[in-house]
């Protein structure tokens, strides 16, 4: 990487948020990123809550006792939600960073039509399907237990 | 060198692994009155009662889910983590001391879950 | 349309001179509009009239160079290539390209994005070094093999998609989505043998790993090259090198001139070799 002697213009974390440009797939972008750190910080201490069940009956109820409550039940639903978009969104992030729903290379001609609109129909039913599983988590969560 | 080629497979490949395990996991304790399944709360009532925790914790089946599992879902997260740190462009020394740090807290917490599966089986 | 007739338009332009400011401000200029014009047109008028010190790169006034990327109404776009009426404001508002640093108010520091360029080998490789570079004929390459890779040659290197990547916005590291998309051109070029040279690079950090298809860069692509298909269709690639399922591609082989075949008294000859 060369030197340069200009003034430092990067856009820095807001960046990574938009930096005034949004668009469908930056949002989810975002939104991925944001809910896998959030997975992963629940899923760390879960880890350690829920190995509290090899020391026995006594512990776990202890442990679970120490994570109850409405302030950990809408935690718990907050993580649901999180699960179903993340796990929905990583299939189709998967289809498309092994190239596949990007569409084949075209010869460009204006208007273009980018891998993005190819790949908006699987952006679409990602949505869908993951409002599914919200709706269904929903009423496990607040309606029927 | 060619680091991230490898360690980039490997996240997607533990990604389709957490949609399959957690999938039934998130199935088992969070939609269990919309999707019934009964052999995987045998005991009725609660996921996290204390009767249905037994019951699985006995099942050779759930012992394997849960430790492979645990291992995909510490790579992927841990991994995505270390690529969001990573992004910030951190100082050469402070990368390695990420790397580090990662991963010896996820061969801790890997040794953690993998015990309680274990003991747990015996209970 | 029940917009008033626009006679005159604002630029609000972000400044920076390295030899008498500390940072970049903004300062607001107007202008005569005449229907049609584009922003470059607007800037030379602003030169003219308003500010003969401002600077910013730009030549052919054609989208074909690729010299006048900068943000405009927040988004890279080329300054020739964007007529005033589309952005539907009164105000133009006009920075540098973010994530390269400032030369000077417009002009941005595009030299390291080319050192990475550089650093891709974007040109052909190939074993038959002497062929390469005192060639005796063309290599066989089918219509349908261009097509695999044509849609990249379109790249003008105007730094736009630089621009608006998340991810270069804060990793320099990374080489971004121009240097990446270039590299797949070449890598999808069954003329070229460089796989594994340009592997060195791409398999590791400054490789494709760190995009995660917010899709900015093709969404911005003033030529339609679509850089993140290109990555994405690269990570394929070299997935399969890590399963040990890549084809290895055999270079095209140089074209042979048929012996048997026998000409025409009606065609003339060709005219004598140029290059």
């Amino acid at each position: 990487m060369l030197e340069s002697k200009g003034h430092p213009n990067r856009l820095g974390i807001w960046g990574w948020l938009g930096g005034g440009r949004w668009g469908a797939e930056r949002y989810l972008y975002t939104l991925h990123r944001l809910t896998g750190l959030g997975l992963l910080a629940y899923f760390l201490l879960h880890i350690i809550v829920t190995s509290s069940r090899a020391l026995g009956q006594a512990r776990w109820t202890q442990a679970m006792g120490a994570v109850s409550g409405p302030l950990f039940k809408v935690g718990e639903y907050l993580v649901f939600l999180a699960f179903a978009f993340h796990a929905i969104n990583g299939i189709r992030l998967g289809i498309i960073e092994l190239g596949f729903g990007v569409g084949k290379p075209i010869e460009p001609v204006y208007p273009y039509r980018t891998s993005l609109d190819v790949q908006r129909p699987i952006a679409i039913g990602v949505l869908v399907l993951a409002a599914v599983l919200v709706v269904m988590g929903t009423l496990n969560f607040w309606v029927l237990e | 060198m060619m680091r991230d080629q490898k360690l980039w497979t490997w996240h997607l490949a533990a990604g389709v692994v957490i949609l399959f395990f957690l999938g039934m996991h998130m199935t088992v304790m969070h939609l269990n009155t919309v999707v019934v399944l009964k052999g995987l709360n045998p005991a009725g009532g609660h996921p996290i009662d204390w009767t249905n925790v037994v019951a699985r914790a006995r099942s050779g089946f759930f012992m394997v889910t849960y430790v492979v599992l645990l291992g995909a879902a510490l790579f992927h997260g841990l991994y995505g983590l270390r690529n969001i740190l990573f992004e910030l462009d951190p100082a050469r020394w402070l990368k390695r001391a990420i790397s580090g740090l990662l991963l010896g807290g996820g061969l801790g917490l890997f040794v953690i879950g993998t015990w309680a599966a274990i003991v747990a089986r015996s209970m | 349309m029940t917009t008033p007739k626009l006679t005159e338009v604002s630029y609000q332009i972000r400044r920076f001179d390295p030899e008498r400011d500390a940072a970049p401000h903004w300062e607001v200029y107007r202008i005569p509009y005449a229907p049609g014009m584009t922003v470059l047109e607007g800037l030379w008028k602003v030169k003219e009239l308003r500010s003969p010190t401002l600077a910013w790169r730009s030549s052919c006034r054609m989208g074909v160079c690729g010299s006048c990327g900068m943000l405009i109404n927040g988004k890279p776009r080329l300054a020739c290539n964007t007529q005033i009426a589309e952005l539907e404001s009164e105000t133009v508002v006009v920075a540098p390209l973010p994530n390269f640093d400032i030369v000077r108010d417009l002009v941005p520091e595009l030299a390291p994005m080319f050192a990475t360029h550089q650093a891709l080998m974007p040109y052909v490789i190939r074993e038959d070094v002497e062929e390469r570079e005192h060639p005796t004929n063309e290599f066989y390459q089918s219509a349908h093999e261009l097509e695999h890779y044509l849609q990249f040659t379109y790249c003008i290197k105007c730094g736009c998609c630089m621009a608006a990547c998340p991810t270069f916005a804060t990793d320099a590291l990374y080489s971004g989505p121009m240097p990446l998309g270039q590299a797949h051109r070449y890598n999808s070029d069954t003329r070229d043998g460089g796989f594994a040279a340009r592997k060195q690079v791409l398999a590791d950090e400054p490789g494709p790993w760190r995009c995660h298809y917010a899709g900015e860069c093709s969404r911005v692509c003033p030529k339609g090259v679509d850089p993140a298909k290109a990555i994405q269709l690269m990570k394929r690639e070299l997935v399969l090198d890590y399963l040990r399922l890549h084809k290895k591609k055999c270079p095209a082989k140089v074209a042979v001139k048929p012996t048997e075949a026998k000409r025409r008294d009606n065609i003339p000859e060709a005219p004598p070799r140029t290059v």
